[in-house]
């Protein structure tokens, strides 16, 4: 194997080879949660609740049971009660007395197509048939779907019992409100006199689905010694492992969790559904069992994240400083507490240097499923909010929307209102890239405006254990353990031939399961790529320190003179004797005769993951007649601190952007009054279709993150943020008519359009 | 379920009447999507694309007679049926994706009984007459008269569409199909507006027909549409008196897709739009 020769800069670093992955995915070869069979598994169906609040008096399964064919039927009765215990999961809390409310209703269901037993069954015919045959007598209550409406006095309470927290002293009757929070710096009522220009506005925003293209699927075998096997599609399989193992009373080691490819996660597989179901299922029926949830189940049962009700004010001079921001947050958390509202408000003034900062946020149940961690969880709804504001700010005091930002922005030593204070980070060089950008100077057309908003995200780092294997014929196999959702097996093995100077073919990157490596902590917080990737160059490293060790053994001079340079393991100088150099390749050879295979290992709790900013521009056009916006152009720039693989960078930003413009256009949960969800599917729940977006142009800018060998930072949640406010913005340079209220669809649009002209007229 | 594919229509007619949840396969890109949603499950699907006269389209006194079961793709592909009635293809191929294409078919867009169906306005505006086959024999019926409400036809037990007649089309007459929809593609209808006009050869309109679809219980064929136009050069006081005729019309709900102003409002911008794009046709033939 020929060896590379070093050379200044990176090698393979910020290249952009072909993803590991990516030949069996367009070939159909890559195995998706679904496509994962057993012989002999059995078909695991869920009954699910038809009202979206109702106590269970009972379930009969007897006429289930007695179906032919039918193998294995749980219900609430199955498992043990779990106690009020929070536990993080991704950038959430999740509370096992909850997970197994969520996972199977036990005194009540929460929300119309609420888990309330699952059938095992030979077939899925038979499985369907059993669902019919099992009789659950309901005693339907109240039920509450808005965040307002279940703050109010004499709302119907979804958690029997509930008494908010962070409230002092604690209040005395039940509401729907889990939790309150607040960030404060300085003295907002201070800042607020000292202001030149005050604005107050009140949002709303719709909960929006992850909208992965691959539904929830698992396949689990439980041994009769006890043990078992659990196929399934998700972020963190040792996650999944902890919490199935947890539900159902049992030592870890007993469960071996494989994660399959993933065909989309952003946030909502971080959660199990079906996966303790069908390890319970397998264990009764003795027999493997295999569940997918159909499109409409992950629409109803699954997800989302937060609708809210937003209030900002912020207070200026009239040179544009911002002196004062203030907000109040109320987030949906769906039917058990644990909203994203605490990030939402951490993040909400997060791009700016300010001094008086005030948030206060509300986690609010109504009758809805629980929601899910959807990337930045929390921070695009509040950003959203302020954002806006920022805009209207700007056109009030006829500011540059970009020269005001700069005027305020976050830079390294700003003191954030939640607390840290920033390190270098790329705020400012994102805005003078879009200030600088062919986009910002364009003209526009007839109908169209122009609109930008920056965002935050936190990133985070945490548990990680890699294995890479240096193979006899000098190859490597790297065993990772964060899943890969967006290019993570690419960009580890090239940090990993960067380091050790090999090729990235030479390479092999692979998601091991939980039983072949330690802890992963999961795929979540834009993670992977820096803590998998600083793991995969301490394991890297470790191998280049145990190949000199057998180079000293073979030369007989002490470990210390050995050097590694240009790929090649030498003699560190004339005074190591003169010994002919050795490739990596060279050692792995004579491995075995020198001590053993070498293997490096890193298991490590990353610590500084760094912030990325972000800065969005979207042009959009409307249809003055009809209120249709169409967003005709849009750049996504943003912080990466460095682009280890810049196609999967640019990927994140685009996907972020067309996810935003979902969010922003047409996504949106629908209830009708009876408390159901009117839209469960892709037709009514309107992601945007290729043909809806222009193409989605990208800046990379690379402010290094110094705590990461190589300068990463996290980058698959920011992209989400600007889209929002940056799109109401160019809406209301196109309409004349300022928005407050997610998703923007023709026929709000063209309401405002009419009231404003009927307006102007009176 | 059993499953049968008659070599004809009077066959399949007999079959559909002797079952009482027996279903018509042709395309299947509604009906196979409901039994997999579990809305339906027949005891019998009686597939129909075996008969030849549902899978031809052929010209007859003066016009065409296209097949239930010919698919949108097909239509497409017609080597003349695009330049008589560019509309109705059009309307006939928005429906669902370019693979969806490959199946659907103007028979089963009608039978599904959906107010918002896309090639439904087009043939009403077209002035299309369906053959319908049954147990008693064969008969005719305008293709307006087919739906009376969301999933209930006009269609007697056992009765089946087997084609639609479009009449001879004579000098400067043309079509055009216009439908909302809040994204780009892959999407059902919030409003969709079929016009179909003819003109004399000093540009005065001398034929008119104006459909509406999801903006009322059926898809309708709005008379006084016509009356706006027929006798005018389509000029702005008669799209003025389109508009307010196609707004008259609409006797829409509140839902998921859109809120009853919004669909009145937006029935008179596409009545307009869509009756210009005919009229360019049509000056152009």
């Amino acid at each position: 194997m020929q060896e590379r020769v070093k050379s200044p800069k990176f090698d393979i670093i910020g290249t952009r080879p072909i993803r590991p992955d990516g030949a069996d995915k367009v070939t159909g070869r890559a195995k998706f949660g679904a496509d994962h069979k057993i012989a002999g598994q059995l078909v695991g169906k869920v009954l699910r609740s038809p009202h979206p609040h109702a106590r269970i008096k009972s379930i009969n399964i007897a006429k289930a049971l007695a179906l032919a064919g039918v193998k294995a039927v749980v219900t609430r009765e199955d498992f043990k009660e779990q106690s009020p215990e929070f536990i993080p999961a991704g950038e959430m809390l999740v509370n096992y007395r909850d997970v197994l409310r969520n996972v199977l209703a036990r005194e009540k269901v929460l929300y119309e197509g609420h888990a309330v037993a699952a059938v095992a069954a030979t077939s899925e015919t038979i499985a369907r048939q059993a669902l019919k045959l099992i009789e659950v007598a309901y005693e339907v209550l109240p039920h509450v779907i808005n965040e307002v409406e279940a703050m109010k006095p004499g709302a119907p309470i979804v958690e029997d019992g509930m008494i908010t927290a962070g409230v002092t002293p604690p209040p005395t009757t039940p509401s729907n409100v889990a939790k309150r929070v607040e960030f404060t710096l300085g003295d907002v009522a201070k800042g607020f006199k000292d202001a030149d220009v005050i604005i107050e506005r009140e949002f709303n925003t719709k909960p929006v689905h992850q909208g992965y293209i691959e539904p929830h699927a698992c396949v689990a075998s439980v041994s009769e010694d006890g043990t078992a096997e659990l196929w399934t599609t998700t972020q963190g399989h040792w996650i999944a492992r902890a919490h199935c193992a947890k539900l159902l009373g049992w030592d870890i080691t007993k469960l071996r969790v494989t994660s399959s490819e993933i065909g989309g996660g952003f946030g909502g597989k971080t959660v199990v559904y079906m996966e303790p179901l069908a390890l319970a299922l397998s264990q009764k029926s003795h027999r493997p069992v295999k569940m997918v949830m159909s499109r409409e189940e992950v629409f109803r049962a699954s997800g989302p994240t937060s609708g809210a009700n937003i209030w900002v004010k912020i207070g200026a001079k009239k040179d544009g400083r911002i002196v004062a921001g203030e907000a109040i947050l109320k987030y949906q958390a769906g039917c058990f507490q644990g909203s994203p509202v605490q990030p939402g408000c951490m993040c909400a003034f997060a791009p700016y240097d300010l001094e008086n900062v005030k948030v206060v946020g509300y986690d609010v149940l109504s009758n809805r499923p629980k929601v899910a961690a959807y990337r930045a969880p929390g921070g695009p709804i509040s950003e959203y909010a302020v954002e806006s504001v920022v805009d209207e700010l700007a056109a009030t005091l006829k500011i540059d929307p970009i020269e005001l930002r700069l005027k305020n922005a976050a830079k390294e030593g700003t003191k954030a209102a939640y607390g840290p204070k920033f390190g270098p980070v790329g705020l400012v060089e994102c805005l003078e890239a879009a200030k600088n950008s062919p986009h910002w100077k364009a003209p526009l057309g007839k109908n169209q405006g122009r609109g930008m908003a920056s965002g935050f995200w936190f990133n985070i780092g945490g548990e990680t254990t890699v294995s890479l294997q240096l193979n006899e014929d000098g190859t490597l196999t790297l065993m990772v353990g964060t899943p890969d959702i967006g290019g993570l097996r690419a960009s580890l093995a090239m940090m990993a031939a960067e380091e050790l100077k090999v090729p990235y073919a030479k390479v092999r990157p692979i998601i091991a399961d939980t039983s072949s490596l330690g802890y992963n902590f999961l795929t979540g917080g834009s993670r992977a790529t820096f803590s998998s990737g600083m793991a995969t160059v301490e394991a890297a490293r470790s191998i280049i320190k145990q190949a000199s060790g057998r180079a000293a053994k073979l030369w007989e001079i002490p470990e210390d003179a050995v050097s590694f340079e240009n790929g090649e393991f030498r003699p560190a100088g004339d005074n190591a004797g003169k010994h002919k150099p050795m490739t990596l390749a060279d050692i792995a050879k004579v491995a075995g005769k020198t001590g053993g295979s070498i293997v490096g290992y890193a298991a490590i709790s990353a610590q500084g993951a760094a912030p990325s900013f972000g800065v969005h521009i979207a042009d959009t056009e409307v249809d003055p007649e009809t209120g249709k916006l169409t967003v005709t152009r849009y750049t996504a720039i943003q912080d990466a601190g460095k682009a280890i693989h810049p196609s999967y960078v640019e990927g994140q930003f685009q996907g972020g952007a067309a996810q935003g413009i979902g969010w922003a256009l047409s996504e949106e949960y629908i209830y009708g009054a009876d408390g159901k969800l009117q839209n469960a599917g892709f037709l009514d729940y309107r992601i945007p279709v290729a043909s809806d977006l222009p193409m989605l142009d990208t800046i990379i800018i690379e402010v290094p993150n110094p705590r990461h060998p190589y300068g990463v930072r996290g980058i698959g949640e920011t992209p989400i943020i600007p889209p929002m406010a940056a799109i109401a913005a160019a809406a209301c340079k196109a309409t004349g008519v300022r928005m407050f209220e997610l998703p923007m669809s023709p026929p709000k649009v063209l309401k405002a359009m009419k009231d404003a002209k009927a307006g102007k007229k009176a | 379920m059993q499953y049968e594919s008659p070599d004809t229509l009077e066959a399949a007619a007999k079959l559909l009447a002797s079952a009482t949840d027996a279903r018509i396969l042709a395309g299947g890109t509604d009906l196979l999507v409901q039994m997999r949603a579990e809305v339906l499950s027949p005891s019998l699907v009686i597939d129909i694309k075996k008969v030849t006269e549902t899978r031809t389209i052929k010209e007859e006194n003066g016009g065409f007679r296209i097949g239930a079961a010919v698919t949108g793709a097909e239509l497409k592909e017609h080597p003349k049926l695009r330049s008589v009635w560019p509309g109705l293809v059009e309307a006939a191929n928005l429906i669902g994706s370019t693979q969806v294409q490959g199946r659907c078919t103007m028979g089963g867009n009608l039978c599904n009984g959906s107010p918002a169906a896309d090639s439904v306005p087009a043939l009403i505006a077209a002035g299309a007459v369906a053959t319908v086959v049954g147990p008693n024999g064969r008969r005719d019926i305008k293709v307006e008269d087919v739906m009376l409400a969301p999933r209930k036809l006009a269609l007697t037990k056992g009765e089946i569409i087997a084609s639609f007649f479009l009449p001879a089309r004579g000098a400067h007459a043309s079509d055009a199909y216009l439908r909302f929809i809040p994204r780009t593609e892959m999407d059902i209808a919030v409003v969709g507006c079929a016009v179909s006009l003819a003109l004399d050869a000093s540009g005065t309109c001398t034929a008119a027909r104006m459909s509406l679809g999801a903006v009322a219980a059926r898809p309708l064929l709005v008379a006084d549409a016509a009356k706006a136009l027929i006798g005018s050069k389509i000029d702005d006081a008669a799209l003025t008196k389109l508009e307010a005729a196609a707004r008259a019309a609409c006797t829409p709900i509140d839902d998921k897709r859109g809120t009853k102003e919004f669909r009145i409002d937006v029935a008179g911008v596409l009545a307009k739009r869509t009756a210009l794009i005919a009229l360019e046709r049509a000056r152009k033939k």
